[in-house]
């Protein structure tokens, strides 16, 4: 078992660098080192001295990708890609345009976004599941047509509606909650219930539907069939047969999304304005500020290979069939 | 010639997507195994209702697609014909009212007066701050308690229209029903019938009041989304253009040679759904934005301009997500591929390229079919994400992201004002909701797998 963890690590590390290579195509390719010189110093009066002198100053002055004018190694290493994006394996993130820590930053905003994308997830996992359970107890009804069609609905319905309805029917109509902000401490609670409620609801129909197809075809294996023969009550097979296996297939499911809980959610941070990972990526796109905007990718693909590598071990560790080769 | 046709990328690629659609139709009504679960969706009822609204969208936004120039009266010294500058497509035309009627801010459906103060002029000369009337909300109206009366009329008339062309239909297409019994004509002509009965009064109402009000800059609301639904269809539609040739191709090829080949084609996808895709598609939107602005000499028109970023957003949208359906079709390329008859074919001496488009692409379509139409709702829904952050559509496009975010702060006014994003809710929601209750019954019809627990 640690031979395949090693094996997956180091297999992560090339799709690592092809995603610095596709960012770094986006972003140096189409908007050279002379475009952003231009942008930085003004349009007007820019001399070529004052672009190379900028240039020099930033270490932008080195070739793209294949520096020929160098020897050995330094061929691939004194490049402007090598340089801006091997910094990134260190966690080396440079600084943003307004002259802050990325890194720095991201660590502070670290929590929030857990602060609000855990409990959005686990709550939602159980209320979906109990809902599809529910419809998957009473298939075939009209409670069960109706409950997909309201899936069905609720998936229809865009986050942003969602947002803005929850934020005024709760916030403005009701006044119960703040509209939005954020508070550090025990008192980031009442900031934090409403995009909870929120970010639930708008993933409610499509889990929930999702899970109640994962349940019936649970519940068409030949074991149920077996254990309904034997005699067993119709709960007693939901709970203890049909649950539980089809438990594998929706935990393994959600296991890949569970490290990129930290990269909180984009839309419903920015709404809200909580300080997370998702308002800063937010901000940093309509700022185009681009040397945050890569450091988000980069720790975003890592996050995703992580869930990839937790969703293959947690496949061994609830399905015993599953074996490592 | 009084029009100059105007052909924008996304008209062309529209039109030859309802031309491919149907051709398509017609190989597969000639094709039993193709032509029978066809027949099997359209005879669930709600596949049937959401057929219908689908249309009407689909109606809407084709007329939406069909751009020209008009030309000017004045012939020019040249004695060279003259166009407007303006491009303007046939449902502009047929909206002409609707687009000439502007505001100077926002009114409420139906209102005679302006929603927010002005200042007035009294006819004694004085002014005083008031609720000024509407340019055309109303204008007819010489005296504003006739407005009841008046709104009655309208709908009355309306709804009788609407009653008469719904007769009409009825009568029209009885051989039809005659002819297809198992078809559930009775859900669709309900559709219709709520459909005619909403939009008879909305159509002769318009006539003389902005239905859905106006919004800030004045523009009618109920015109601005009519003119959604083009973009959205552009994005549900063109970005499937993207999506079938890479997904098709890598899937197939992946799951079929396997080796390096898949190790390859698995690396690049992997690759590709590491970078969270919001952030995929804002960097290369911006990348695109940086490199129009640097070349304006490129783009002549706005139009154009805001063409081909809609365009080239459909484009991004596809290259980011063709990797699900690539991971799916590799999967079962992966099992059939083991099966008898592919085998058979092999020790027949079929060749590689025969093999996959014969025995292994065929076989595979019910999945393409599925998942084009599950796509479609998700796109719609994810262009008005983005065109709210901003890496959506260009900000002159109309679209149902662009209506949201311009009309985000007016849910926090006093007193509200509720009606754009009502409307774009309504239009949207209807929109989505068809096409995931379309995407169902394909599926059902289409997948032998969902047939399964439904006992």
């Amino acid at each position: 078992m640690f031979a395949y963890i090693v094996r997956r690590v180091l297999y992560a590390i090339p799709i690592l660098i092809g995603v610095n290579l596709i960012t770094f195509t986006l972003f140096f390719v189409v908007n050279t080192p002379d475009d952003m010189a231009r942008m930085h110093l003004g349009t007007k009066r820019v001399t070529a001295e004052a672009i190379s002198k900028w240039k020099l100053e930033r270490g932008y002055d080195k070739p793209l990708l294949w520096n020929t004018t160098a020897t050995g190694s330094a061929k691939l290493t004194s490049t402007i890609f090598f340089e801006r994006s091997m910094r990134l394996f260190r966690f080396d993130f440079g600084a943003a345009e307004d002259g802050r820590d990325i890194a720095r930053e991201i660590r502070g905003r670290m929590l929030p976004s857990f602060a609000l994308a855990l409990p959005v997830f686990l709550v939602g996992l159980a209320v979906n599941i109990s809902f599809a359970l529910m419809l998957a107890f009473f298939r075939a009804t009209y409670l069960d047509t109706w409950g997909v069609v309201f899936c069905v609905a609720m998936m229809s319905v865009s986050t942003l509606f969602y947002i803005i309805g929850g934020q005024y029917l709760i916030s403005k109509l009701w006044h119960l909650v703040p509209i939005s902000g954020y508070a550090r401490g025990p008192d980031a609670l009442r900031f934090l219930v409403l995009p909870v409620i929120i970010g639930i609801v708008s993933g409610f129909g499509t889990s929930a539907r999702l899970y109640r197809t994962l349940f019936l075809e649970e519940m068409s294996k030949d074991y149920v069939r077996t254990a309904k023969a034997k005699g067993l009550a119709e709960r007693v097979v939901m709970f203890r047969h049909v649950l539980r296996n089809a438990m594998i297939p929706i935990l393994t499911g959600v296991v890949v999304v569970l490290p990129a809980l930290f990269f909180g959610s984009l839309i419903t941070e920015s709404f809200f304005g909580i300080p997370g990972l998702g308002s800063y990526t937010i901000d940093a796109i309509q700022a185009q500020d681009f040397a945050v905007v890569r450091a988000m990718v980069f720790i975003g693909s890592v996050l995703y290979i992580l869930g990839l590598l937790a969703t293959d071990l947690s496949y061994t560790l609830v399905d015993p069939r599953v074996r490592f080769q | 010639m009084p029009l100059l046709p105007v052909f924008l990328p996304t008209d062309v690629l529209l039109w030859l997507l309802v031309i491919a659609a149907v051709g398509y139709g017609i190989y597969c009504a000639r094709r039993p195994h193709l032509a029978q679960p066809w027949s099997r969706v359209f005879r669930s009822p709600g596949a049937v209702v959401a057929g219908v609204l689908l249309g009407c969208y689909l109606l809407i936004g084709l007329a939406d697609s069909l751009h020209f120039r008009a030309r000017l009266e004045q012939a020019s010294a040249s004695g060279q014909a003259a166009y407007a500058p303006e491009v303007l497509s046939l449902l502009d035309v047929a909206l002409a009212r609707l687009r000439a009627g502007t505001e100077r801010s926002y009114s409420a459906p139906l209102a005679t007066r302006a929603f927010v103060r002005e200042m007035v002029e009294q006819p004694d000369g004085t002014t005083r701050r008031g609720f000024p009337r509407l340019r055309q909300g109303g204008a007819h109206l010489e005296d504003e308690s006739q407005w009841t009366e008046d709104i009655a009329r309208r709908a009355l008339l309306g709804l009788a229209c609407g009653a008469a062309l719904w007769l009409l239909l009825l009568w029209s297409i009885r051989p039809l029903m005659r002819r297809a019994p198992a078809v559930p004509w009775r859900a669709g002509l309900i559709t219709v019938g709520v459909l005619l009965a909403l939009s008879g009064p909305v159509v002769v109402l318009a006539g003389g009041y902005h239905v859905l009000g106006t919004d800030k800059v004045g523009q009618d609301v109920l015109l601005l989304s009519l003119k959604s639904v083009r973009t959205s269809l552009v994005i549900g539609t063109l970005t499937t253009l993207v999506i079938l040739p890479f997904g098709i191709t890598f899937g197939v090829v992946a799951g079929y040679f396997r080796g390096w080949v898949d190790d390859v084609i698995q690396y690049v996808y992997t690759t590709l759904n590491s970078i969270p895709g919001v952030l995929l598609i804002a960097a290369a939107v911006l990348m695109m934005q940086v490199y129009v602005d640097s070349h304006p000499d490129l783009f002549p028109t706005a139009a154009q301009r805001a063409d081909l970023r809609l365009l080239f957003l459909c484009i991004i949208l596809g290259v980011t997500s063709w990797t699900g359906l690539t991971r799916l079709l590799r999967g079962e390329t992966l099992k059939l591929a083991e099966l008898e008859y592919v085998q058979a074919a092999h020790a027949f001496g079929v060749s590689h390229g025969r093999v996959l488009s014969r025995h292994l692409v065929p076989n595979l379509m019910h999945i393409v079919v599925i998942s084009v139409a599950i796509d479609f709702s998700t796109l719609v829904l994810t262009e008005a994400v983005l065109s709210y952050i901003g890496v959506g559509v260009d900000p002159t496009t109309v679209s149902f992201g662009t209506m949201i975010n311009g009309a985000r702060l007016e849910m926090s006014r006093e007193p509200i004002v509720w009606w754009s994003l009502s409307a774009a809710f309504v239009f949207m929601f209807t929109l989505v909701l068809s096409a995931n209750l379309l995407a169902d019954a394909v599926r059902d019809a289409f997948d032998p797998r969902v047939r399964i627990g439904v006992a």
